[in-house]
Formats: C-alpha cells, sequence, structure tokens
C-alpha cells in the first residue's frame, strides 16, 4: 500500500478530479436544479478544466506550490460560492504542508483540517446546514480518527472518504441554511446537497489516485 | 430549448460583443478578465460605482453603464458570481481618484467574490468600500438563512447612487446614501415559468400550468413556496400588502472601511413601511412577462398603496432585473426622501434607462 501522497499522486489527483467532475458535471446540475439555480456542475468542471490544464506547468513545482495555485484558478474560474470556497479550501491547505516533499498521515490530517476551517471560517456554514461541510468535517473527524488509532494512510483515507460518502447523503433530509438552497426552507429536504456531492468526489478522487499509486 | 443563440458556452460571451457594437458611445467590453466601463471612465474626482452579478438578468448590470449610473459591471457566467479578478481589474479600470463603492446583492457567492476584490483593491493602494443590497422579503428566518436576496431596490440604489456620485459627493456620502436606499427599500417577486439557462438545456424547475411560485429570486431557482394561480389582482394585492406589512427587519452586514482599511460590522435595520410615506415603485418583468400585464399590476399596486395612504411618486415599469426569459413579475417600492427623489430625477444616459439627456 503506498503510505506517502507523493507530488505525483498530488497532480494525478487534481487531473483525475477534472475527470471526474467531467463525467458528474449532469449529474451535479441536476442536483442544483432542485435546490439551486442548476449551474454547480457546470462551474466545477470549468474550474477544474482550468486547473487540469495548468497541472503540465507544474509538473516540477513542490505540492504546496501545486496546490496554491489550484486554489487560485478556482478562485478565478469557477464564480459563485463554489470559487471562493474551494479556492480557499486549496489556498489553505497550500499553507498547511509548505515545504514538503511528500506527505504522511498527520500531513494529510494538516491539509485537510486547514481546508475545512477555511472554509468554515469563509462560509460560517455549521455542521448540519445542508453545504459542502457536511462532507468534509465528517472527513476530517475520520481522517483524525483513524490518524490516531495508528492506521495506515491509504486506509485512513479510506475512511475518510466513506465518511465523506455518508456525510453527502445525510444532506438529504436536511433543511438548508446556507446558500441558495437555503431560500427553498423546507422544500430544500428531500434533496442532496450538491456542494456535498462535489466535495465528496473530489476527496475520492484523492484515494484513488493513492491506490492507483500503489499499483 | 429554442433560444436565439449559437453554442451554449458561448452566450455570455457574444452577448456581450453585441451590446458592445450596439452601444459603443456608451459602454467598453473587455475580455480576459471580463467586464464592462462606460466608455467616459475613469472620470476624475468622481466616486466609481462597480456593480456585478451572473449574467442572465439583463439589462442588470451592464445596461446601466454610462453617465449618471453605473461606471463598470462585471458579468459572470449564467446566474454564477463572477470573480474577484473581474471586480479588481475594473476597479482599476475606473477609478477616478476619488474611490470606488462596489454595490453587491447579497447572494453567498457574489459577496464572497466582491469581498475577496475589495480586499484586493485595496491592497493595491485603491480607496475602496462595499454595500451590499438585501431587499427580498420573502426569505423568513433570515437570521437562519443566507439573509435576504438582491433584487429590484439593487436598481434604485445604482441609479440614485450614480446620481450622488455624478453631484461630486464623496466615497462615504455615497455608501452611505445606498445604505440608506437599502434600508428604506423592500421587494417580493413570483414566477409562472421557470426559465432555461443556455448550458443547462432544459427548465429550471417544472411548474404545471396552474401554479406558480412565490417568493422568488433572481436565479431560476424555485420560490419560497409553490402557489395556484391567482388573478391579477388578487396576486397583486397579496405582493402589496406583504411589502406594506413587512416588520421591523434588523441584522448585520460587513463593510470596508475605506480609511481604516479594515473590515467594519454594521447594524441595518428597515423600519416598516407606514402611511404618508413616498414611494418609488418598481414593477419589473422578470423577463417574459409582457408590459400589458405589469401595468395592470401597477394599477393594482398604486390602488392598494392608495388605500393605504402611501403615494407612489415614481414609477419604473419594464423587465429591468430579470432571469432570462422567465414569465414572472417582481414589485420594489423604495420609501424616498427629498434627496432620493432629486437624485432619481437627475439626468441618466445608459443603454437600459435614459432621461433629461
Amino acid at each position: 500500500m503506498a503510505e506517502t501522497i507523493t507530488r505525483n499522486v498530488v497532480l494525478s489527483w487534481l487531473s483525475n478530479t477534472a475527470a471526474v467532475l467531467q463525467e458528474n458535471r449532469d449529474y451535479l446540475v441536476e442536483l442544483d436544479a432542485e435546490i439551486g439555480d442548476a449551474d454547480h456542475g457546470i462551474n466545477m468542471d470549468r474550474g477544474f478544466k482550468k486547473v487540469a490544464s495548468l497541472l503540465p506547468e507544474l509538473a516540477e513545482e513542490t505540492i504546496a506550490s501545486i496546490l496554491k495555485k489550484t486554489g487560485m484558478a478556482l478562485i478565478s474560474s469557477v464564480g459563485g460560492a463554489s470559487g471562493p470556497l474551494y479556492g480557499t479550501f486549496f489556498l489553505r491547505a497550500s499553507n498547511a504542508v509548505s515545504g514538503k516533499d511528500e506527505l504522511q498521515t498527520p500531513d494529510l490530517v494538516a491539509l485537510l483540517r486547514a481546508g475545512v476551517e477555511g472554509i468554515l471560517t469563509l462560509g460560517k456554514a455549521q455542521p448540519g446546514d445542508k453545504t459542502m461541510v457536511d462532507a468534509l468535517q465528517p472527513a476530517l473527524e475520520a481522517l483524525e480518527k483513524a490518524r490516531a488509532d495508528g492506521k495506515t494512510l491509504t486506509s485512513a483515507l479510506q475512511d475518510a472518504a466513506q465518511a465523506a460518502q455518508e456525510g453527502m447523503h445525510a444532506t438529504i433530509p436536511l433543511v438548508a441554511k446556507k446558500g441558495r438552497a437555503s431560500y427553498l426552507g423546507e422544500r430544500s429536504a428531500g434533496h442532496q446537497d450538491p456542494g456535498a456531492t462535489s466535495s465528496y468526489l473530489i476527496l475520492n478522487s484523492l484515494l484513488d489516485s493513492l491506490e492507483d499509486d500503489a499499483g | 430549448m429554442k433560444k436565439i443563440i449559437n453554442n451554449p458556452a458561448d452566450v455570455v460571451q457574444e452577448s456581450l460583443k453585441g451590446f458592445a457594437a450596439a452601444h459603443p458611445d456608451l459602454v467598453s467590453v473587455h475580455l480576459d478578465p471580463i467586464y464592462v466601463t462606460a466608455a467616459a471612465a475613469p472620470v476624475a474626482g468622481k466616486v466609481a460605482i462597480v456593480s456585478g452579478g451572473g449574467s442572465g438578468h439583463e439589462p442588470l448590470h451592464a445596461g446601466f453603464i454610462g453617465e449618471g449610473m453605473l461606471d463598470a459591471a462585471c458579468p459572470g457566467h449564467v446566474f454564477t458570481s463572477p470573480t474577484p479578478d473581474q471586480m479588481l481589474e475594473a476597479a482599476k479600470a475606473v477609478d477616478g481618484g476619488e474611490g470606488v463603492l462596489f454595490i453587491v446583492k447579497n447572494y453567498s457567492g457574489d459577496v464572497m467574490n466582491f469581498e475577496m476584490a475589495v480586499e484586493m483593491a485595496a491592497a493595491e493602494g485603491h480607496r475602496v468600500t462595499n454595500v451590499t443590497i438585501d431587499d427580498d422579503i420573502a426569505v423568513k428566518d433570515s437570521l437562519y438563512t443566507q439573509g435576504r436576496r438582491g433584487m429590484g431596490v439593487t436598481i434604485f440604489a445604482e441609479k440614485i447612487c450614480g446620481a450622488a456620485a455624478r453631484a461630486g459627493q464623496d466615497l462615504k456620502s455615497v455608501a452611505a446614501l445606498c445604505r440608506r436606499i437599502n434600508e428604506n427599500g423592500r421587494s417580493i417577486g413570483v414566477a409562472l415559468t421557470a426559465c432555461t439557462v443556455p448550458e443547462h438545456g432544459k427548465p429550471t424547475f417544472d411548474l404545471p400550468e396552474d401554479q406558480i411560485e412565490f417568493g422568488i429570486g433572481i436565479h431560476g431557482e424555485p420560490g419560497r413556496e409553490r402557489r395556484p394561480i391567482l388573478p391579477a389582482d388578487e396576486l397583486i394585492g397579496g405582493m402589496t400588502t406583504a411589502l406594506l406589512e413587512d416588520p421591523r427587519y434588523e441584522r448585520t452586514a460587513r463593510s470596508w472601511d475605506p480609511d481604516e482599511n479594515t473590515w467594519v460590522e454594521k447594524t441595518i435595520v428597515n423600519e416598516p413601511f407606514h402611511k404618508g410615506d413616498r414611494m418609488i415603485a418598481l414593477v419589473n418583468s422578470m423577463g417574459g412577462t409582457p408590459s400589458s400585464e405589469l401595468y395592470i399590476a401597477y394599477a393594482k399596486l398604486e390602488e392598494v398603496c392608495a388605500s393605504k395612504g402611501i403615494h407612489i411618486a415614481r414609477s419604473l415599469i419594464g423587465p429591468y432585473i430579470t432571469s432570462i426569459e422567465m414569465q414572472g413579475i417582481s414589485i420594489s417600492l423604495l420609501r424616498a426622501d427629498d434627496e432620493m427623489l432629486e437624485l432619481w430625477d437627475t439626468p441618466v444616459l445608459t443603454p437600459a434607462l435614459r432621461w433629461g439627456m
């Protein structure tokens, strides 16, 4: 099992994410049409296509630099609330792994924690508000627990991705308190949150890249 | 989907190019990043007014660029907030030395992207501040949600503040006026149909023939609730009563202090409307509702206001803040003081609004 996240894994993660978000573009649009304005899939696809286009020139840069430029690319291309939120996630994540040539479990925890804290500070959502936080916060907690339990990196990330998926599904009955869905009040219940969905997809894509790296 | 477009992904750019070609005396369009400026900008010694938001609400905002209203507008993708680099470049392009006021509609994306732009512009040495418009009364329990949406009062703010800037008021004065407009304005909207975002290709929601969405925003999302369609008198009567009876609304909002270079939380309060108030009214088509229906609505609006001792001093009737081709209507009322009325009346020359010159 691969026990470090190398630069190659990071590059593969971002490239993989672009492919996943393209595949899921219409799905994310449909989710967003139910409780929003039907553009989440379009925006995320556009943003990560921009990121993917930068990857060749980032191939020799540090992990922190790659994450930072990812954040900046998302801020300038996604728009909406997702742009600043995901952009901030990657910018804060970048700061947390400054100077690292590869990431072990504690580094991944620091990366995810910094990213989630950036989103919480900027977006001001609480868990239960029916947002991306409802996938990312459980993922962070699962990752921290796995680390405390001494699990391997891959195993810890599997736990995190599973928690993100469960968190994503758990948004279905929630009434939205943030973002465009919140204007719908009770009508937002019964629909899966698009932001929680894209968060899960992004995190799961990291897991796939790590598992592929191990061969 | 039947639209007069080519490739759905190119709608915004192609439309902007046509807009620039149709109004070369008034506007200039910049691509990469995308922003639109007044042909005369920067105007030295005048506060510059910059706004923006997702495309799909035309003529808001670029249609209001010109003399006496906006100096620049930043269009995002359809129904998607523009990105900070757009606002930064627009601010730099139109700053005439007296500072820049960003007028921001209250949507989480708009607020976040404009706040990032404020910080970026301030970091580059520009005097800048922001005011958020949150006039939609349909959002209940606003403390537990994103807050009220920015709707038609945005247009009142852009016109009146544009006039104030042209008259030589300074940045803090124009910003204070903008806040006062927000604190005296209310809006509410209904949709008879959904709209179709070009890149999505289908209506944003399914609405049966006999139903309307009550309490909509401007991004084609479902409203607060679905109700049966009513005759105009009942529908407009109900909307007007809702506006006139909306209670006191208090919340806080962040503004950049251009002197201290820091964020400041301000308490914002909308006191209720009452008898004797004098209003500027906007009866707005969401894009697909014809003017004949708007005028039917206006008649009822005026009648209900008059019955409560409220006088409509000025009116604006037409498609001004739209959701592409949605059939629907929004009503905005601004309780206007003498200064607001005087500034409303001053000449304005933009593609979408023109009087006095």
